[in-house]
């Protein structure tokens, strides 16, 4: 048994509130996508209950980002100005994504009247939807990058061709990928808060997901073998192939359950298969930062910084947990369309 | 516009951007829980109204916030390579400190605005609880990052060997944290508390005096009131330091070209960088040695102590400091005419005047203050230690993305301006029946 070292914690960490952001965040991007694609008689419909389950949760789940980039910068300062540099572009688009995403959001949920179809309202959500559609393929885009040895250091200085490392076949199947993910994740969840007609057309669009997901899986490896053949000889790992091919089963048969319409069981099985696709591919990424030049161990910051992080951590978690954990039982822990409506929030309406 | 040039307007820009939204979300969910937790003793209807009014209008702040200092955290990166990789894990230490009041705050916010009606009323009030403490949590533990900054304590032993340096000492033993932790907090409080003086004495201008609208601004006075005499208190501690921490950023703020015995403080007056002059300003022989030294015959280091590379922009950091005093100053008196008006039983229209005119006030301070702190601290990054054009991306063509920003947030703060009308115009409060 290997005893990790501080680097090694805090990049497992870094895992963790990745896939944390994956789960939730990823889902909630999901739920722009169908909302941009809510269509038929219920669309209406559709888009409320997305917007009924985001409400309450977006901004916690949002919060998995930030924690991220600070722990990036915060435990491995040389890799992150390298990511930065070698990514600037598709990062400012992502930051484009997530103000768009995040204000239409808001503005849509909070302040425009004048019913769902009145023009504003629909720039809103078209805004909304669009953001949440090109964020997770940028996301996914990036991470490709990292892991495929796009963006080098060479003498000190960041090289990267500006489209090249990011713009790859592999890197966009990869974002694909992501995007359906997050779609297929939201659509399972959105399934447990709705009902009858509703949920039956949730269903129906994580089965689509659901196929698009395994689809483009089977598509990124072939492409994966060309552009980035370090990473794919890596998912043979011992530690990494396991949970892929485990990560993919479970998505298989979570797709059953929602066909088979145990909603609850695919719930848990699509998350349980996105904690096993990142895993595998952090454990393929394993032991770089930003492969193949920046390594763990090598741009950790200092250890007592390291040190630092891991301690707080406890501390944070004693807040954290029993928040979140009031967070999802107060608006998660039963459909609220069953028995009582969910009591509409107290929006005063203009008497006009 | 060179590259450097764009990156920090875009850094300037972006910050005082959500500068707006992060002093709402240190002074407005106080209002809200102050409000509800009177409902709740009084039973007074109108204390639930504007409970709920703000937290509709905080909803929409607050998202903003969460966004724009999302991008924030972006753009230290992307802006500031240099920076993050020279102290990014020296002040990460604060930020993960932040992260978690962040989630606290997002959490209880999802809480509260949706709450309502879920909740038993008591437990709904509490949810409350905790936003209010994050936020002012949140910004102190943010400026704990700028205080290391301008003052970038034990920073000679992470120069020395980087694998010694114990950073959380490093930041939050920082002696100049708490004072600036406490003027920029309490500034917040200014802000938010007289940005709804505006809105409300506007709407008693115009004729509509209600029970609801009363409340509100006294609720908002009184707090307004507490921060506003605060300010002069703590900002005077903030100018001891910066004598102490930053003499030639003092030098700059005063227009104080030469080193002098029993130098004297300038009110308004603007300076000549050439000829190291300051046109008409009013002068109180002996007030700066004594302002920030404590005597009237203290020596007051001056600009021409170092090169002139080593200025900040010396019109701009003047400037904005006369502004923030005078706003400061102005604040202190309107609050007390307030109070006299409570106690004549009459809020005159010359008084409600002066209050719509407070919000701006305080918001212009809150701006200005930021600039004299950032612009003076100039050319450098970390003070004394890494230079700001050290520490920029080499990435090129960043007017672009700078220009690209600005019509970004010109588009929200629009849309926000005009949604907070509307969530106003919706309230019955402001139709009058
Ligand atoms: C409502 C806002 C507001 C008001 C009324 C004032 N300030 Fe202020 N001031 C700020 C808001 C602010 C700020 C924006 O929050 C700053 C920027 C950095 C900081 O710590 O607080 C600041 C900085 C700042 C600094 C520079 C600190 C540094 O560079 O490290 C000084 C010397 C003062 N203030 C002094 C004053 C004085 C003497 C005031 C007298 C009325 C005053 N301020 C009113
Ligand atoms: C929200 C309140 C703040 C405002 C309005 C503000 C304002 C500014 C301004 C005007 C500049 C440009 C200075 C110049 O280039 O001449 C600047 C630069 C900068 N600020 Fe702040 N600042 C704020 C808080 C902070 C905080 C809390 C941090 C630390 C995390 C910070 C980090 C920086 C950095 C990294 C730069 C760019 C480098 C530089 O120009 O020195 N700022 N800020
Ligand atoms: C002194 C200047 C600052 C103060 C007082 C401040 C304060 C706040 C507050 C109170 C919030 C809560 C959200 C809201 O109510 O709108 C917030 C949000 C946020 N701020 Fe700032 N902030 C400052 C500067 C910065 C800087 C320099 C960064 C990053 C480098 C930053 C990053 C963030 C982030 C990521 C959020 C979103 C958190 C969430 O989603 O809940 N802030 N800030």
């Amino acid at each position: 048994m290997i005893t990790p070292t501080p680097a090694d914690a805090a990049a497992i960490l870094a895992l963790l509130v990745l896939t944390a952001y994956a789960l939730f965040g990823g889902a909630d991007f999901g739920g722009g996508v169908w909302d941009l694609l809510a269509s038929g008689p219920r669309a209406q419909g559709q888009r409320s209950a997305i917007s009924r389950a985001m409400g309450p949760v977006w901004e916690a789940n949002h919060v998995w980002l930030i924690f991220l980039l600070v722990l990036l910068f915060t435990a491995f300062p040389s890799a992150f100005a390298v990511v930065v540099i070698g990514l600037f572009l598709p990062l400012h688009l992502v930051l484009l994504g997530v103000i768009l995403r995040g204000a239409s959001f808001v503005f849509r949920a909070h302040g425009a009247q004048g019913g769902p179809r009145a023009p504003l309202q629909r720039t809103f959500g078209a805004a909304f939807g669009a953001a949440s559609a090109v964020t997770p393929i940028l996301l996914g885009a990036a991470l490709a990058a990292i892991s495929g040895g796009g963006i080098r250091v060479v003498g000190g200085a960041v090289s990267a061709p500006p489209l090249a490392s990011w713009f790859t076949p592999f890197a966009v199947a990869t974002g694909l990928l992501t995007l359906a993910l997050s779609s297929y994740l939201a659509a399972a969840y959105l399934t447990i808060e709705t009902q009858g007609s509703l949920q039956e057309d949730f269903r129906r669009r994580a089965i689509a997901a659901g196929i698009g997901l395994v689809v483009l899986a089977v598509l990124d490896l072939p492409l994966m073998a060309r552009d980035a053949p370090r990473l794919f000889d890596h998912l043979l790992r011992p530690a990494a192939a396991p949970l892929l091919v485990g990560g993919f089963l479970l998505a298989l048969w979570s797709l059953a359950a929602v066909y088979r319409q145990s909603y609850p069981v695919a719930r848990a099985l699509s998350a349980l298969s996105g904690i096993a696709l990142l895993w595998g591919w952090g454990f393929a990424q394993w032991p770089y930062v930003v492969y193949p030049d920046l390594a763990v161990s090598t741009a950790a910051a200092p250890r007592p910084a390291l040190l630092q992080i891991l301690y707080t951590l406890p501390v944070g978690a004693l807040l954290l947990v029993p928040s979140l954990y009031l967070l999802f039982h107060v608006f998660k822990g039963r459909n609220p369309a069953e028995g009582r409506p969910p009591r509409p929030r107290p929006r005063p309406r203009p008497a006009r | 516009m060179t590259n450097l040039l764009a990156a920090r307007d875009q850094m300037a820009f972006t910050l005082g951007f959500h500068m707006i939204f992060a002093a709402f979300g240190v002074g407005f969910p106080l209002l809200m829980v102050v409000s509800e937790g009177l409902y709740l003793r009084t039973r007074q209807e109108h204390y639930l109204k504007l409970a709920k009014a703000w937290g509709q209008a905080n909803a929409v702040l607050f998202g903003i916030g969460a966004v724009s200092g999302t991008a924030l955290s972006f753009e230290l990166g992307l802006l500031w390579p240099g920076f993050m990789r020279f102290a990014g894990s020296t002040i990460g230490t604060g930020f993960v400190a932040e992260g978690f009041a962040f989630f606290v705050e997002a959490i209880f916010i999802g809480l509260y605005l949706y709450g309502w009606g879920r909740l038993s009323p008591l437990a709904h009030w509490l949810t409350g609880i905790p936003i209010a403490i994050a936020g002012p949590a949140s910004a102190a533990l943010i400026v704990g990052v700028d205080a290391w900054m301008q003052h970038p304590n034990g920073i000679a032993t992470l120069l020395r060997d980087p694998s010694a340096a114990a950073t959380g000492p490093m930041l939050f033993l920082n002696p100049h944290w708490p004072i600036m932790a406490l003027h920029a907090t309490v500034a917040c409080y200014a802000a938010t508390a007289f940005a709804i003086a505006t809105i409300y004495a506007w709407g008693m201008l115009k004729g509509r005096r209600d029970a609801v609208r009363r409340a509100a601004l006294h609720l908002a006075l009184m707090l307004g009131t507490a921060a506003a005499i605060a300010m002069p208190l703590t900002g005077d501690l903030s100018g001891k330091a910066v004598a102490r921490y930053q003499p030639v950023k003092l030098a700059a703020m005063e227009s104080q070209f030469t080193t002098q015995k029993g130098a004297p403080l300038r009110i308004g007056g603007w300076p000549d960088t050439k000829a190291r002059t300051v046109a008409g300003a009013l002068e109180i022989p002996g007030g700066l040695s004594w302002l920030a030294y404590g005597s009237a015959g203290a020596t007051v280091r001056g600009l021409s102590s170092v090169p002139t590379s080593l200025w900040p922009d010396i019109p701009i950091t003047h400037v904005s400091f006369q502004l923030m005093v005078g706003s400061g100053t102005a604040l202190v008196l309107i609050a007390l005419w307030y109070w006299l008006g409570v106690r004549r039983r009459s809020l005159g229209r010359g008084l409600l005047w002066a209050l719509v005119l407070s919000g701006p006030l305080a918001f212009l301070a809150l701006e200005t203050g930021w600039v004299v702190t950032e612009v003076g601290r100039q050319p450098w990054i970390v003070y004394g230690v890494q230079r700001t054009a050290d520490a920029v991306t080499p990435i090129q063509g960043l007017p672009v993305y700078f220009l690209a920003f600005v019509a970004l947030y010109a588009l929200l703060g629009t849309t926000v301006v005009w949604l907070l009308r509307r969530v106003e115009h919706g309230l019955p409060l402001v139709r009058v029946a």
